[in-house]
């Protein structure tokens, strides 16, 4: 993809050519990125934020999920143990974050700790599969996460502004469907992890346990759960 | 263009608990030694996280989320791009959401 030079077959690496081709493999999500990003201005509108408080919050959060859930508990944040509170479930709604950064120590640590630490702020969801992808089929260019997350995030906070303006535009996300535009990049992204069915089985012990948990436990742990079951079941399969 | 004190004081902790689950995981791994298994786990992290996110979402938003998904995946597979399987996925539950179901 890209003639940068590479010292040590596997070690990290930089490149502009990277930067813009993390963009570009972003491209499929942009759109539904750019409406759950108006979404969320919208609803930051409805909830009585003002509009510095959505773009700083779209702009210094950048996780999705956890500014909804936040938007939803806000009233709470009059007092510091509300605050305590939002920032606890802030925790547990990304604590998928954990498991994702500790896939990027392989690649990302061969970067000095000044690189990699600052790089981690890009991480999203799609970004982050995005790259996993890249790095599975022998890709070494720390670029393609970071200009993936860079250009998501850019898109997030700008989109932020008109969904705060035009409110009502996007408040009915359900029935033009775009409430599944996440849930179906994630999926699709499933295929090309595709490495068989031997390599699936985590993804089924995962699925299984999630499920499990997501009718047992309310919240967010149903993700933490399933993965770690997953991951575990990874790790004692046999190589054949 | 203004911002509350307390609501910048939220949205501040809400940045340090993200930077901290961000960077947690990448830490830690620091101080584990790569191992075959340690490698296995993490190499079987991208799906799992995929299938433990997506299963439990697509059973609580019902049949037309789950008959969705499964028009995105299916033409993933077929035309092996990840646009048009996202777009079908949306384009199908607006129309099962449109049908009644």
């Amino acid at each position: 993809m890209t003639n940068a030079p590479r010292e040590r077959p596997g070690a990290a690496y930089w490149s502009l050519a990277g930067l813009i081709e993390g963009a570009r493999l972003g491209a499929p999500v942009m759109p539904g990125m750019a409406l759950f990003g108006a979404a969320f201005g919208a609803l930051a509108a409805q909830k009585g934020l003002t509009l510095l408080e959505a773009v700083l919050m779209t702009g210094v959060v950048y996780a999705g999920a956890s500014q909804f859930v936040a938007l939803e508990m806000w009233p709470e944040i009059a007092t510091l143990g509300g605050i305590v509170t939002v920032g606890l479930v802030t925790a547990t709604v990304n604590m998928r974050f954990i498991l994702m950064t500790a896939a990027l120590r392989p690649w990302f640590g061969s970067l000095p700790p000044w690189q990699s630490y600052p790089s981690l702020c890009t991480i999203t969801d799609p970004g982050w599969l995005i790259a996993m992808h890249y790095y599975s089929k022998g890709g070494r260019d720390a670029s393609i996460l970071v200009g993936g997350g860079l250009a998501f995030w850019v898109l997030w906070v700008a989109s932020c502004v008109p969904g705060y303006l035009l409110g009502a535009l996007v408040s009915d996300q359900k029935s033009f469907g775009f409430d599944v535009i996440m849930p179906a990049f994630f999926v699709v992204m499933l295929v090309p992890l595709w490495q068989g069915t031997r390599r699936a089985i985590p993804w089924a012990v995962a699925g299984a346990v999630a499920l499990a948990v997501a009718q047992l436990v309310p919240g967010w742990w149903f993700i933490m759960a399933g993965a770690i079951a997953g991951s575990i079941a990874g790790g004692f399969l046999d190589e054949r | 263009m203004s911002a509350e004190p307390m609501a910048l004081l939220a949205i501040f902790v809400m940045a340090a608990m993200n930077y901290l689950m961000r960077a947690a995981g990448f830490w830690v791994m620091a101080h584990v030694p790569l191992t075959i298994r340690t490698r296995r786990m993490l190499e079987a992290l991208p799906g799992s996280i995929v299938a433990a996110t997506v299963l439990p979402i697509a059973v609580k938003g019902g049949p037309a989320a789950v008959i969705a998904l499964m028009a995105a995946l299916g033409v993933m597979i077929w035309r092996g791009n990840s646009f048009l399987g996202v777009a079908a996925g949306v384009a199908t539950a607006a129309l099962v959401r449109a049908a009644g179901l």
